[in-house]
């Protein structure tokens, strides 16, 4: 998607014979999305209502107009604030509360079906509970960030920690080693593929949380912005705020990925 | 289920915890300690709730939303099963157009909520879409995954013991791909609960989600409570039915 996002700025096409094309799914790929631009810009001209969809060309053309505004770049700005609070909020009490529920099995047994079951609550019910507790501004998005991004960090830091072998756990402590060293040279080195796992999850749940907050209803964020190009008919500016968005997700989710390459280099080289 | 030994302390633990909270909420409403604007006395939302089930405008409302998920369900069958499966039968599709698909599903599809209004208008009509949009996803990565991921050696063993096209499909394939299959449609399907709900929520005339969203708009608090707490219900029944055909589907799998 990071392509078929993107790929608006970069039409070069992967073009050869058949045989290049079969030895390279990823030209083929490109071209499936080069296609489909093609498709779409080809409809833009003939049959589409340009007060519903424009071809990309128009997008394109609208990007510096829509950017250019300094309300649309403060709403961004501002979003984007919104959502890594909310990521390092949801990191940091997911990792907590992870951990105190994954290390004793009793603790597991007794709290788990309980943040399952808050897990289990469809949460855009209470939308408009979090907006009566935090107000319209940042602090309901943040806070409704939190609340979606925390669950995938609790669950995969509880899974992780559970995935600890006995025998790793019997050996570092017949090494005399307390239970801290333990926690800290034997449980979190094995938690952590899972840990990234939850970080990924979270983040793009933290993005859903944070953008459903904003549309529901945003006094100059984002969602405002989205709402207002949406029903005064100007689908290019929509569609470059959908971009930018979308442009975030990916940079956010590779930004993770990396980090999770540099933390878990170990486990590459078994 | 590993632990066949019930566990009391943890149960009671869990039990205790509900209680204590329900308690907290009716002595904090009672208490006048937080207004009830924004903590509704908690015999007053039962009130309601009871109320509420017995009106017909309840009714109108659940009928609308369960509509919708139905339809939306079952578009994003139609064509995540299609789709999934023409994908996943062959290696060179899936090295193609599964990172596609994964990657247009990591964007978040909200923020395409008021294109979808824009196109499909404010009424039952645009949640359908959105909740088809959301649940094929999950159905389409899931089929490739499950059939692409058959044991080659299982199709090459059929294949020269004679077996034609829809004997691989029926005996090799759909058993082997099931289990990852239904997975994909109970995550589709609850996907695009939450889906419709949250675009009712945003923007809708009728279902479950606009009332609640009416109600808050009304600060008339105890009645949204009460509906929140049907809805939570709701997915609680929604939830346990799905998971409960998909535990039939994973059976044969387990015993063999």
């Amino acid at each position: 998607m990071s392509d078929a996002v993107i790929s608006g700025t970069r039409i070069e096409t992967g073009s050869g014979g058949r045989g290049f094309l079969l030895r390279n799914p990823a030209a083929a790929r490109l071209g499936v999305i080069v296609l489909a631009l093609a498709l779409w810009e080809l409809a833009g001209h003939t049959v589409l209502d340009p007060n519903f969809l424009s071809p990309p060309s128009a997008i394109l053309a609208a990007m510096p107009r829509v950017l250019g505004e300094p309300g649309v770049r403060n709403a961004l700005v501002a979003s984007f604030l919104e959502l890594v609070t909310a990521f390092v909020l949801a990191v940091v009490l997911g990792l907590a509360v992870g951990l105190v529920v994954g290390l004793s099995g009793f603790a597991r047994r007794a709290t788990l079906p309980l943040v399952l079951l808050l897990y289990s609550i469809p949460q855009v019910t209470i939308l408009p509970l979090f907006v009566l507790y935090f107000g319209i501004g940042a602090g309901s998005k943040i806070a409704f960030g939190v609340s979606h991004g925390i669950f995938p960090i609790i669950l995969n830091v509880v899974a992780g920690v559970q995935s600890v072998e006995a025998a790793h756990l019997t050996a570092a402590r017949s090494m005399g080693a307390s239970r801290l060293q333990t926690i800290r040279r034997v449980v979190i080195p094995h938690t952590m593929p899972s840990l990234f796992t939850g970080l990924r999850l979270a983040m793009s749940a933290t993005l859903l949380g944070v953008l459903l907050a904003e549309l529901y209803v945003s006094t100059g964020g984002v969602g405002y912005y989205t709402r207002i190009f949406a029903d005064s008919f100007d689908p290019p500016a929509t569609f470059t705020l959908v971009a930018v968005l979308a442009l975030m997700a990916v940079v956010l989710n590779e930004a993770v990925r990396i980090a999770e390459r540099r933390a878990s280099f170990w486990r590459m080289h078994r | 289920m590993k632990r066949r030994r019930f566990d009391w302390r943890a149960r009671a633990i869990q039990i205790g915890f509900v209680i204590a909270l329900l308690l907290l909420w009716y002595y904090l409403g009672r208490s006048g300690a937080v207004s009830s604007i924004f903590l509704p006395q908690l015999p007053r939302v039962a009130e309601k709730f009871i109320q509420i089930v017995q009106s017909a405008s309840f009714y109108n409302n659940l009928a609308v939303t369960l509509f919708e998920l139905i339809v939306a369900v079952a578009i994003a069958s139609l064509f995540g099963l299609s789709i999934g499966y023409l994908v996943g039968r062959s290696r060179y599709a899936v090295l193609v157009f599964e990172p596609l698909l994964a990657g247009i599903f990591a964007v978040p599809i909200i923020v395409f909520l008021p294109l979808f209004m824009l196109f499909f208008g404010i009424d039952v009509e645009s949640k359908i879409a959105f909740g088809a949009t959301y649940a094929f996803f999950p159905i389409v990565l899931n089929t490739i995954g499950g059939i692409s991921q058959v044991d080659p050696r299982f199709i090459t063993v059929s294949r020269s013991m004679g077996a034609n096209e829809r004997q691989l499909f029926r005996r090799v394939l759909l058993p082997a791909a099931l289990p990852v299959i239904v997975t994909g449609l109970r995550i589709g399907a609850t996907i695009g609960f939450l889906a419709i709900l949250g675009s009712e929520m945003i923007a809708g005339l009728r279902g479950l989600g606009s009332r609640i969203s009416n109600l808050a708009e009304g600060m008339n608090t105890a009645e949204m409570f009460a509906y929140i707490v049907f809805v939570i219900i709701l997915a609680g029944i929604l939830n346990l039915t799905l998971s409960t055909m998909q535990r039939r589907f994973d059976e044969p799998r387990s015993a063999s």
